[in-house]
């Protein structure tokens, strides 16, 4: 007994209790509050997010909690940083839109601290039982989240169809979950480990069926191929302050517990998971660039847009090597930043009949509202990957990793693709830019929509030469921490 | 020598006349015409920079000059910048056409000044920046981000087909660069570094050069252009304004010729000496066919256009004929080539800017009315032809001789070039500027303004200097060649050695 209450060493989770007890009590808030609690909700959200950002930063270098079910390490720290920020920018971005739409709901910071908080334990988890409850808590969140709007038939479509194939894909993960348990006798990652390396055999056939069904479930929730389906019509139906929630703060947490779990327990076994993640990471790169090619709606082609990136992140788990995490923790920070701004620009457009969705009614936005047009070209440019803008380092730090890991070919499809990419990127650069004005366009409210757009196009432009650095080094120390 | 960073100036004096417009508010005339000046003054201050770099630049060795190195990406990549005997007349090149360029757009270009110009000063940051980079990452950077302004240039304030045109030059740039791309990222790998002068030494094996050359070679092809992946530039060329064909012809080309001298020989000295049938296949077709194209054109940019590609088919085989002849050759051809074609796209804008169209057949007998410009014409078109006494002439010659020298059938066939280049110029000559005047609207074409004329005296100064004295050009070059082809002997050699035993 006495051991066990040490092994809880529950300072090591202070983030997440701060998150928790936080969130409870923003709900107690916002129950209890009149008409205009809402504002206060999301102000007081902002500040949760800030105060659990420093704890992050502040906390120990290295520990567990909860008798190993719970790590701490400075991977973690990175990438809850990143969710962190995805999520506080989200709450930032959505303050117009909601209030336009008439969602102006306290319940919705709630949510987001919610599903931030499941994010963290599933960054933090240290066996398949705290990643399982982590992801649940999240994906309920998401689920509410998406169908936010709940008057319109979009967004519940959108929710509905999200739960239904989001329970299909938990149902696969706890299959695979009660496998590689049956076959190993552990759910601890470092124990799963040990019984691997232990073993001269490798892995048994049924601890390779729990693998692919493991992975699968994963698969789905960084929405990479074959299992991306839902992420499209889930995009166009959600609130568009919902759906840049997530293409980023889900995207980058389930991309962390992908790292995590794959790097940590099945590292003896590399050889057998190794052709799957480059099959999905293939699939996934070929089929962002071309599906995208032919989408007319800009929320549509930002999810095969985020399918085709989580293929190129995925080259880096692919190598599996420390430079490999590096390259996807490298990737997922400048993702992070680019997605940011391309939905705050996104936010920003409104024309006469609500928000602007189709492309072709960018048409000359470079004349009509020319700063707005100059953030989200240099957002596009930095998602297509072209040099001089932050996009290129991530890429870069990714194809050294495939190269260094004898994974040449991996490198020159993820290249190729990137030149169709690089199409559709450039068609909205080309509909901004080169056609003429159709549609006129509102003014722009909401201040702090614009301070996200101009930070984050800054981070995006030239200016990254000098932020890369410390960027690549943080993540280095994070990925040695993950991986020796 | 200069004491202070002079390159990192002069990448940031373009940059900051950039952010100077940035500040400059509305769209009324005198904004237009502040940024005309702002844009104006910050080429011709990275001009006057280029010649102090020229004038104290010492051409008796072969060491990389004026280095500056700054520590990037850890300690394998740096931003390493430095000049020799081969980039130096480039960068004079760039520096020479930007307020060239910014003049001749001064009075074309209405709609959207403040875009137009930023987008050239950033360009011409980035020209600059290929052409001192001593990084490959560094390189890379600059290489490709050149694609984004040219890019907008040509989709914005392009002709009709202005979007096809862009997104072609775009597409195909980009993925003849992703290939060399891999190969850098193998050198990275295989070296641990990116450094360019270290990589010159490094020495790779026989086996793996082939692959990264040809990593290279697809890069610097597209950009070349070599047959066949030039159908690019046609279209480029006519669709661009007048000045951005300028930059396109004068600088963009020269990039994949200098790629060449930069990496593909002194980093694969086996595989560009294994290549070499290969490359002189490709620029035998390009000299001969597209000559051929080039005289069955009617539009006078397109013309102009496809003589670029032939052009551009003698500086690779002067490269590739692998002697100091060939070499420098090549070098005072691209230079040559900068200048006279950037003039001939000039002297069709002229015209067009007049009659707004580029139909060879709808000019005739402007000599009667238009006597300035029939001279400027006709001095650029005998450049192009590669009279004596111009500077088409050195590099043409040069570049046969080293062909010569190399292969005899190779300098035979490329020779008919030279005739073919005489025929479709001459023929757009006589058809624009010869005949009688009858054409009504052709009648009351004014010459020459002050302004094209400031344009067009010191391009016809510089044509004409290059070729009566060309040791003041190829003094600068000749060490630089000399240890480069030193270099290139000794790798074969010991290649051949390990061969041996």
């Amino acid at each position: 007994m006495n051991e066990v209450m040490t092994n809880l060493n529950l300072a090591a989770a202070i983030p997440e209790l701060i998150m928790a007890i936080g969130g409870m009590l923003l709900l107690m808030v916002g129950v209890f509050g009149d008409e205009k609690v809402t504002g206060r909700v999301t102000l007081l959200t902002a500040f949760l997010l800030v105060v659990t950002l420093i704890a992050t930063l502040a906390g120990p270098g290295k520990a567990t909690a909860f008798n190993g079910m719970f790590l701490v390490d400075s991977y973690g720290r990175f990438m809850k940083s990143l969710v962190l920020i995805g999520s506080l920018s989200a709450v930032a971005m959505s303050g117009p839109y909601m209030k336009r739409e008439g969602l102006e709901r306290f319940e919705y910071p709630v949510l987001i601290v919610f599903a931030a908080l499941g994010m963290m334990m599933m960054i933090s988890a240290g066996s398949l039982l705290s990643l399982y409850v982590g992801l649940e808590l999240q994906s309920l969140s998401l689920y509410v989240l998406a169908a936010f709007a709940r008057d319109q038939e979009r967004s519940t479509e959108a929710g509905l169809k999200y739960f239904v194939l989001g329970a299909l894909s938990s149902g696969m993960l706890l299959y695979g979950i009660s496998l590689i348990y049956g076959f190993t006798g552990t759910v601890e990652f470092s124990g799963i480990a040990d019984i691997l390396g232990a073993s001269e055999a490798g892995a048994s056939l049924g601890l390779l069926v729990g693998i692919v069904f493991l992975v699968a479930g994963l698969a789905f929730k960084v929405s990479a191929v074959p299992f991306h389906m839902w992420t499209p019509d889930v995009y166009e139906g959600a609130p568009t302050p919902v759906t840049a929630f997530f293409a980023i703060a889900p995207k980058i947490a389930a991309m962390a517990l992908f790292l995590r779990v794959i790097l940590t327990a099945f590292n003896g076994v590399a050889d057998d998971w190794q052709q799957l993640i480059i099959f999905i990471s293939v699939g996934s790169m070929i089929l962002g660039a071309f599906a995208a090619l032919v989408q007319s709606n800009i929320k549509r082609l930002m999810a095969y847009s985020s399918i085709g990136h989580v293929g190129y992140a995925l080259i880096g788990l692919a190598a599996g090597t420390q430079a490999g995490v590096q390259a996807v923790l490298v990737y997922m920070a400048i993702y992070l930043t680019m997605t940011v701004g391309a939905f705050a620009a996104i936010l920003r457009m409104r024309g006469p009949d609500g928000m602007v969705e189709d492309i072709d009614d960018l048409a000359g936005l470079a004349r009509t509202r020319p700063m707005l047009a100059l953030a989200l070209g240099i957002f596009m440019f930095s998602l297509a990957g072209i040099p001089l803008l932050a996009g290129f380092f991530g890429k870069w730090y990714i194809f050294v990793a495939a190269v260094k890991a004898d994974l040449v070919p991996l490198a020159i499809i993820g290249l190729v693709t990137s030149v169709v990419g690089a199409v559709y990127y450039l068609r909205i650069v080309k509909v901004m830019y080169f056609d003429e004005p159709v549609a006129s366009f509102e003014k722009p409210e909401g201040r702090l929509l614009s301070v996200v757009m101009t930070v984050t196009a800054a981070l995006n432009s030239p200016l990254s030469f000098v932020l890369i650095y410390p960027l690549a080094a943080a993540a280095g120390i994070a990925a040695a921490s993950l991986v020796s | 020598m200069v004491d202070w960073p002079i390159l990192s100036v002069m990448l940031l004096v373009p940059v900051i006349g950039a952010l100077i417009m940035l500040m400059v508010r509305g769209d009324d005339d005198l904004a237009k015409r502040n940024i005309r000046y702002v844009a104006l003054w910050s080429t011709l201050v990275t001009f006057v920079l280029s010649l102090v770099l020229w004038a104290n630049f010492d051409p008796s060795t072969p060491d990389f000059q004026f280095v500056e190195k700054y520590p990037w990406l850890g300690d394998a990549i740096s931003f390493h910048l430095g000049v020799d005997g081969i980039s130096i007349l480039f960068i004079v090149l760039t520096a020479f056409l930007m307020p060239i360029c910014v003049l001749a757009s001064w009075e074309t270009i209405q709609t959207r000044v403040k875009e137009y110009m930023i987008a050239f000063l950033v360009l011409e940051t980035l020209m600059i920046g290929v052409f001192v980079a001593l990084d490959l990452f560094t390189f890379y950077i600059f290489f490709e981000g050149g694609l984004i302004p040219m890019f907008l240039i040509i989709g914005v304030w392009g002709g009709v087909r202005r979007i096809y045109a862009s997104f072609k030059f775009f597409l195909y740039t980009l993925l003849g660069s992703v290939f060399m791309l891999v190969a850098v990222l193998y050198m990275f790998f295989e070296a641990g570094t990116t450094d360019i002068p270290v990589l010159m030494a490094y020495g790779f094996a026989p086996e793996i050069q082939t692959w990264l050359w040809l990593g290279f070679f697809a890069s610097f092809a597209v950009k070349m252009p070599m047959w066949p992946v030039h159908t690019w530039l046609p279209d480029a060329h006519v669709e661009a304004p007048t000045a951005g064909s300028v930059i396109l012809a004068g600088v963009l080309l020269k990039m994949g010729g200098y790629g060449f001298l930069r990496f593909s020989l002194p980093m694969f000295p086996d595989a560009s000496h294994d290549f070499t049938w290969l490359v002189f296949a490709l620029s035998l077709v390009a000299v001969v066919y597209t000559s051929l194209v080039a005289l069955a054109q009617e539009d006078m940019k397109k013309l102009i256009a496809y003589s670029s590609v032939a052009h551009m088919g003698f500086v690779t085989i002067g490269i590739f004929a692998l002697n100091t002849q060939g070499i420098e050759g090549a070098i005072f051809q691209m230079l040559s080539h900068g200048i006279v074609s950037g003039a001939l796209f000039l002297c069709v804008g002229v015209v067009y800017d007049r009659l707004h169209t580029r139909e060879i057949g709808r000019y005739g007998g402007l000599v009667n009315n238009m006597p300035k410009y029939a001279v400027v014409f006709l001095i650029f078109s005998l450049a192009s032809v590669g009279l004596p006494g111009t500077s088409g002439f050195v590099g043409e010659f040069l570049a046969l001789v080293g062909a010569y020298k190399a292969n005899t059938w190779v300098a035979f066939i490329a020779a008919t070039g030279v005739i073919l280049g005489a025929a479709y110029m001459l023929y757009l000559y006589r058809r624009v500027v010869f005949g009688e005047l009858v054409k009504e609207d052709l009648i009351r074409l004014p010459d020459l303004n002050l302004r094209e004329v400031a344009i067009f005296v010191p391009l016809v100064i510089v044509v004409l200097w290059m070729g009566v004295y060309p040791a003041a050009f190829l003094d600068v070059i000749h060490v630089s060649v000399e240890n480069l082809l030193n270099q290139y002997g000794a790798a074969l050699a010991a290649t051949a050695e390990g061969m041996a035993r």
